[in-house]
């Protein structure tokens, strides 16, 4: 992350193959010192110079927030995606030197609620890992419901169930097995947080079940860190700096203006945290407003724009960076 | 928009709205006073609502007493209380066997819905999930930053605090967790120099 505190150096440590499609890696300071104190819902910013393109994805700590020996990851591998998890899949390996952000919480337990009620799809699982180990350490009451795919890929399904007992459910989507969300929301005592991480369908879904069930908004939770889309190539005027860019199909209009020298600031990456918030100056044309940061209010005006992932269409963007 | 009138006043002093049916599986509502009317317009509106509503209700320090018109509303279940502190436990009890999905209301006096907020918390739910209506009288209540006693219904500036008799100016200031204003000693620096009090809240 770009504001202020130092990266992580760490040399990979682990690789495991988790499933055809989920890789772990486990990371471990270069100079064996302790990993900074994290809590369940983190993520890191993980660095990878893919033969000569810096990518910088955000994954989530799925190890335990009291090993502060190492942190743990797991990738998805993505096909379609812009490159990041084939490179973690097909390139790292133990002993590579690699750069870590610091832990950044922005899926984080509210501490208030009297449960805590975890539905996660997929990949989607593993903050819920480092989560249910630090509820499980405060003793917080808690239940999992976990929809995969099928048996071959539900990911640490043997590992949480051995661990957690009756409070983890596993759906498989291949025997046509489907969380019951209405009966499950409706069941829960007075005071319990939902926490929902998984695909976009997923999310939209509980939030709106659970506000038509009643449910206060902020007692309804998700984290969906969002891939920098690819499009069309567009150019941008960089006021403060006085630099003139270009941002690559591929290219997130962050990475632009980092590839041109200028620091700019980040912590999420994938549209969440507000951080990257910048100013527009002039727009002429179309942000595509790609985030889950800004309001309809300020999407519609187009006087800010988030780096990480929006886009631009038109003839002139200018923006006070 | 509220119906009361406020004053100008720093952000963080609480500001309520008027109440309107949510959606949910049950509805509990608690009122003070005159707080009573907020509640009979809901209902009244929202005929559909009554089968799963409860109403705990306590007249008002003014003698302003409404039970029979929400009596006549036909609530599943209507409790009326003395006070708001004789009331707590029912809540509490209420609030314990409780499912998500229920939609808290309250209306009538400050110092009542603030107590109503901090007991919805105390159950986990976050402060934003109470519906708030003022109505009636703007009276304080205060906590003596001092000795810690909280003084209920003050209508002057400043006033004695009840509990160690210092003499406190009303701020603007209210505490969340304490469902109070606070009052800080207006003699601290000059002793003896106390101002005439005028009657501030009404
Ligand atoms: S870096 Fe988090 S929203 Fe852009």
């Amino acid at each position: 992350m770009s504001v202020g505190a130092p990266k992580i150096p760490v040399v990979v440590a682990e690789v495991v193959a988790v499933n055809d499609l989920i890789k772990r890696f486990r990371f471990v300071r270069r100079d064996g010192g302790a990993m900074p104190v994290f809590s369940g819902g983190a993520h890191v910013v993980v660095e990878m110079d893919d033969h000569g393109t810096r990518r910088m994805n955000p994954y989530s700590l799925m190890s335990h927030p009291a090993d502060s020996a190492g942190f743990e990851i797991s990738v998805r591998r993505d096909e379609a995606g812009r490159g990041g998890s084939l490179y973690m899949h097909n390139h790292v390996r133990v002993g590579m030197e690699m750069v870590l952000s610091q832990p950044v919480n922005l899926f984080p337990l509210d501490a208030r609620a009297k449960k805590h009620l975890l539905i996660a799809g997929g990949i989607g699982i593993t903050p819920f890992v480092a989560q249910m180990a630090q509820l499980q350490a405060m003793g917080g009451r808690f239940e999992l419901h976990y929809s995969v795919r099928s048996p071959a890929l539900g990911a640490y399904v043997d590992r949480l169930r051995d661990h957690y007992g009756p409070r983890v459910h596993v759906y498989h989507d291949e025997f046509g097995e489907k969380i019951d969300l209405a009966t499950l929301l409706k069941s829960q005592p007075l005071g319990t947080h939902v926490y929902v991480c998984g695909p976009k369908g997923m999310i939209a879904w509980v939030h709106a079940t659970a506000r038509a069930m009643g449910w206060p908004d902020r007692a309804v939770h998700s984290e969906e860190f969002l891939a920098p889309p690819v499009g069309q190539a567009f150019e941008v005027q960089l006021a403060a700096s006085g630099k003139s860019i270009t941002v690559q199909p591929n290219q997130s209009l962050l990475e632009a203006i980092e590839a041109a020298g200028i620091e700019a600031p980040y912590l999420c990456r994938g549209g969440a945290c507000g951080q990257c918030e910048t100013d527009v100056l002039r727009c002429d044309g179309i942000i595509e407003h790609n985030d889950h940061w800004l309001t309809d209010d300020q999407k519609a005006s187009n006087t800010k724009i988030m780096p990480c992932v929006s886009r631009f269409r038109g003839a002139a963007l200018i923006l006070d960076r | 928009m509220t119906k009361t009138e406020f004053e100008p006043a720093i952000p963080s002093r609480p500001s309520y709205g008027v109440l309107s049916p949510g959606i949910g599986s049950a509805h509990l509502f608690v009122a003070d006073g005159e707080g009573a009317d907020a509640v009979c317009d809901l209902l009244s509106a929202a005929d559909g609502l009554k089968a799963a509503s409860h109403i705990i209700y306590v007249p008002g320090a003014n003698g302003c007493d409404k039970s029979t018109a929400l009596q006549a509303l036909g609530v599943a279940q209507f409790h009326r209380s003395p006070s708001f502190a004789a009331a707590l436990p029912r809540l509490t009890k209420v609030l314990a066997d409780a499912h998500m999905g229920l939609q808290i209301y309250t209306a009538g006096t400050e110092g009542l819905m603030a107590q109503v907020a901090a007991a919805a918390q105390a159950a986990g739910l976050p402060y934003e999930a109470v519906q708030m209506e003022h109505r009636g009288s703007l009276a304080r209540r205060v906590q003596c930053v001092h000795c810690k006693g909280v003084t209920e219904n003050v209508t002057l500036d400043p006033f004695q605090c009840s509990h160690c008799g210092l003499s406190l100016f009303v701020r603007d200031h209210f505490s969340r967790r304490l469902a109070a204003f606070q009052g800080v000693c207006i003699d601290a620096e000059d002793p003896g120099q106390i101002p005439a009090s005028v009657e501030r809240f009404k």
